[in-house]
């Protein structure tokens, strides 16, 4: 039966004829008896059908625009300038592949070099791959670096107790392979990396992570010192960032990291439920890092012509070549979401990324004050996005009363760190309107 | 056929003019001071492109004016399986109610969305014969990771601790590989036999009680279908290993026969493959896992579950083994849309039709391509998807080898197969032409070849020094290996120290 995805249906008989078979059938010879049969599933659909069936299904979803969310931690509700979409969603971006055939696919590679490039001017790094999954495996994949980097010799990873649930979940996977040990730090009575406590656990460590900011909002003010102590130990210093900081606070190369992960959907692209997303990850220009890296590597070079050119580079790391030596399993990335994210951040430039920065931290700044007036902050700093709150009730009630306001509250916290009691984050960006933030310390008024 | 816009088109960076803004933030609701900690203020510049929008989306047209895709022609690279991604997907993909939904939503908020992971799921089970499914992976490579995780988890939990050997055969993708070592197990390559599958004496004697699993391509990359699967699965079996199946080449058998019915354990799919998602100049792709009844305690968290009751989709954590997590939150839903959206469109018929006609076409090329001269056709005739011819005969008898073919090709405005791979056959030309080729693309595409050997063995120049017609000719590779310019900062040092002349 004709196909409209398929257009050679219409000529089975007279392909099959011309290479000399007879049947379909023939073609599946070689596949042992029994193997073959009917599978139970729905006859197709037509377009228009499954338009419907699929947007009756999507209209189950309530999203941001319907109700104000106070949700953040890790994902944020960022608005996209329209020319973003509009671009990545060029077929030609759009339908290609991993650019194999350098000279039919500049285009690609040169806006992921420029994505490269763009990211490294906001972390202070000079050498960016072309993206992993997300922050959380970018953070994995460090971790398993660093212990590469030392021969293996040293497997201990050491974190902040306060690293994001997600991330930490992630990291506990991919650690089981090498047999990473992962050790935690606490956090002291202001939600920042306890310092002493660090020093006691940072010993034979392989390296050191931290996140700015971290999962309690908070900027980590000792940054400096997390990596100094690092480098005393011999570890190497990891550095998380959310990139829509970066307008306003150093860049973490600049402030002692030798590799920076982080998230950069945060630009060009939208929620989407979680995903995709694409990770960062940069090192120092220091060719044992470069060796070690996991991902793909645009490289700018010349043609036979001597013109500037883009190409692939270093593949000798990746598992096309080195298969079950190569520093990563990493091979479809997230090339797109990375285009996105670069054209996010050209179009902002540096005034529009010191700005996003500002917009955010004020209106954080608005929502902390407010949240006060009803609330309890269990830590004072400087919050970026999320603020931890507490409460005296569970938590429970209030996320019901606020939904019945058509309010999403905040993210809770309790299941992940039940020494904090009822907290949950409450979170602002750019996005966030006076009024909603009114309303919520409204209905939280009416229930706390 | 394509032809590629020549554009000379400067980095972003070069386009740069102090003062251009791009775009416009909205005020902050309140317009207070808040100090950022001295320390940790921003005191290195911000050496970013001041342009205006005009100038971006002028700047990104022109650059996705000199990239090929598949809605530009004929994209026939091997096991990549790169067919036409209908744009129906990519409507229902960016639909608000899947882009300003957040994943830490109330479960009652966001049924639609658990809906269509928990449907799609049904779907994969029965093509594949599996019984549950995570969604999850970003990727192929990542759902491989997944896979030999939870094989790891599967014999650790059972105190079998000395099964650290994983088996891969030589002609596998280097993601299996990479993936085993990843998990911690040390790789036992298999060799492939005359016919292009695997040797089961090698086999045979390579299993023992280190033996954690065999991971296979079914068909594999040569686009041969192991026939002898069934004694394949016995010999891992009687070891005590599990079989992996690498869902890369599900094409070739879409809607007619399951990995699970032919003895595999576990398997990932690749839905920007088979399922027709765009797979966006490298991704975002999604590689669902999916594992036979005994396996799925392992699964990783959270798995989209339906209480009847209550018809209500919810998120169940309750996978008492699980592995953990291997991607935030729950993989790249956006990515799941769309592949459910074919599916639904497809149907059991559609998919059917997939599999004859993309096995149809590879054979048809295959049969048509093979004695021209200069291209051999190793292991045996009958193929699935893809075909692997060589060039060796014609490296040898011209010096043209399969890199120059695969750039001349773009110079007939088609893509390339892939080349050098699998690593078993010499001078590889994989090439797979989906069942979403014409069979005017076909002839076309032959005749292209036809024509490469005929240049090779009267004017080898012409295909040695192409391509001639792209927006850059030869690229050179050796020279981005040995002076790397990873990006714009290493580039303007270089610059500024005369080390570089483009």
């Amino acid at each position: 039966m004709a196909k409209h995805y398929i257009p050679n249906s219409a000529h089975k008989e007279e392909m099959l004829k011309e290479i000399g078979f007879s049947s379909i059938e023939e073609l599946f010879a070689d596949v042992p008896k029994g193997f073959i049969k009917e599978l139970n599933l729905p006859e197709g659909k037509s377009e228009y059908e499954v338009f419907l069936e699929m947007n009756e299904i999507l209209e189950r979803n309530k999203t941001v625009l319907e109700m104000p969310s106070f949700l953040g931690a890790g994902t944020y509700f960022h608005y996209i300038p329209a020319h973003v979409k509009y671009l990545i969603e060029r077929s030609e971006f759009l339908t290609s592949y991993t650019p194999y055939q350098a000279e039919i696919s500049q285009g690609m590679l040169q806006a992921l070099f420029e994505y490269q490039s763009l990211i490294a001017e906001l972390v202070g790094l000079p050498v960016v791959n072309a993206s992993m999954y997300d922050w959380g495996s970018a953070m994995a994949e460090a971790a398993l670096m660093t212990v590469r980097l030392h021969r293996g010799k040293r497997k201990k990873f050491v974190v902040p107790k306060h690293t994001h649930p997600e991330r930490m979940q992630v990291l506990k996977t991919y650690g089981k392979g090498p047999g990473v040990e992962i050790v935690t730090v606490n956090w002291n009575e202001r939600g920042q990396i306890d310092l002493e406590d660090l020093k006691e656990k940072v010993k034979d460590a392989a390296g050191v992570y931290i996140e700015m900011p971290n999962f309690f909002g908070l900027l980590e003010e000792e940054i400096q010192a997390v990596g100094e102590i690092a480098h005393d130990a011999g570890a190497y210093f990891v550095v998380g960032v959310d990139p829509t900081l970066l307008g306003i606070v150093e860049a973490p190369g600049e402030l002692g990291a030798d590799i920076v992960v982080g998230e950069a959907s945060y630009f060009g692209n939208p929620m989407n439920f979680g995903g995709p997303r694409a990770g960062i990850f940069a090192v120092r220009n220091d060719p044992k890092l470069i060796r070690q890296m996991p991902g793909r590597l645009i490289g700018m070079t010349k043609d036979a012509e001597g013109k500037r050119a883009f190409v692939m580079t270093l593949q000798t790391r990746e598992q096309h070549i080195r298969r079950a030596k190569a520093t990563s399993n990493i091979c479809s990335n997230e090339a797109l979401v990375a285009v996105a994210a670069a054209i996010h951040i050209a179009t902002l430039g540096p005034r529009g990324i010191r700005e996003l920065g500002e917009v955010i931290l004020k209106n954080t700044t608005y929502l902390k004050k407010r949240l006060k007036e009803v609330a309890e902050l269990p830590f004072d700093g400087v919050n970026f996005k999320d603020v931890l709150v507490r409460f005296e009730k569970p938590y429970k009630e209030i996320h019901e009363h606020l939904l019945s306001k058509n309010i999403h509250g905040g993210y809770y916290v309790k299941p992940h760190f039940p020494e904090l009691g009822e907290a949950a984050l409450f979170a602002a960006t750019e996005t966030t309107r006076k009024e909603w933030v009114d309303a919520l310390i409204e209905a939280l008024r009416e229930v706390v | 056929m394509f032809r590629q816009a020549k554009w000379d088109e400067p980095l972003i960076f070069e386009l740069s003019h102090p003062g251009r803004v791009g775009y416009t933030l909205p005020k902050p609701i309140e317009d207070v001071e808040v100090e950022i900690p001295e320390k940790l203020k921003r005191k290195s510049p911000l050496n970013l492109p001041e342009v205006s929008e005009p100038e971006v989306v002028k700047h990104y047209t022109r650059l996705s004016e000199m990239n090929y895709g598949v809605d530009s022609g004929i994209y026939p690279l091997g096991s990549c399986t790169m067919k036409y991604n209908p744009k129906i997907n990519e409507e229902l993909a960016n639909h608000p109610k899947v882009s300003f939904i957040h994943p830490y939503q109330d479960e009652r908020t966001v049924q639609g969305a658990l809906k269509i992971i928990w449907e799609l799921e049904q779907w994969l089970k029965e093509i594949t014969g599996m019984d549950r499914f995570t969604l999850q992976p970003a990727a192929g490579a990542n759902g491989e990771f997944t896979g030999v995780m939870i094989i790891k988890a599967y014999h650790l939990d059972r105190g079998e601790t000395q099964r650290t050997e994983m088996l891969v055969p030589d002609s596998a993708h280097g993601t299996n590989p990479a993936s085993a070592a990843m998990a911690g197990f040390k790789v036992i390559e298999i060799p492939s036999n005359e016919s292009g599958t695997v040797d089961l004496e090698a086999l045979e004697n390579a299993v023992s009680e280190r033996t954690a699993g065999l991971m296979l391509t079914n068909p594999n990359t040569l686009g041969i279908f192991e026939d002898e699967i069934l004694e394949i699965a016995k010999i891992v079996h009687k070891a005590g290993g599990l079989l992996y199946y690498d869902g890369a080449n599900l094409n070739a058998v879409l809607g007619k026969i399951r990995p699970g019915d032919m003895g595999f354990d576990i398997v990932h799919l690749n839905l920007h493959k088979t399922f027709s998602t765009p797979h966006g100049g490298g991704g975002p792709g999604a590689g669902p896992v999916g594992v036979k009844d005994f396996l799925k305690d392992y699964l990783p968290v959270p798995l989209v579950s339906y209480d009847e009751e209550k018809d209500m989709y919810y998120l169940d954590y309750n996978v008492p083994k699980s592995i953990g997590k291997v991607k935030e939150l729950f993989g790249n839903f956006a990515v799941l849309v769309r592949a459910l959206t074919y599916l639904k469109i497809m149907g059991r018929d559609g998919l059917k039709e997939v599999s004859e006609v993309a096995v149809l076409n590879a054979n048809y090329l295959t049969q048509k391509l093979k004695g021209t001269r200069g291209y051999e056709l190793p292991h045996k005739e009958l193929r699935k998807h893809e075909v692997v011819f060589s060039a060796e005969p014609m490296r040898k008898e011209t010096g043209v080898k399969a890199l120059d073919v695969a750039k001349r090709l773009l110079d007939f405005g088609m893509h390339a197969p892939t080349i050098y791979f699998p690593l078993i056959v010499h001078e590889a030309l994989m090439i797979e032409p989906t069942e979403t080729a014409t069979k005017e693309e076909l002839d076309a595409y032959v005749e292209a070849l036809k024509k490469i050997s005929e240049e090779a063995y009267t004017n080898p120049e012409i295909v040695k020094s192409a391509p001639h017609n792209t927006a850059v000719r030869r690229v050179d590779d050796v020279l981005a290996a040995k002076k790397p310019i990873i990006t714009w900062r290493m580039y303007r040092e270089l610059k500024e120290k005369g080390e570089v002349d483009y």
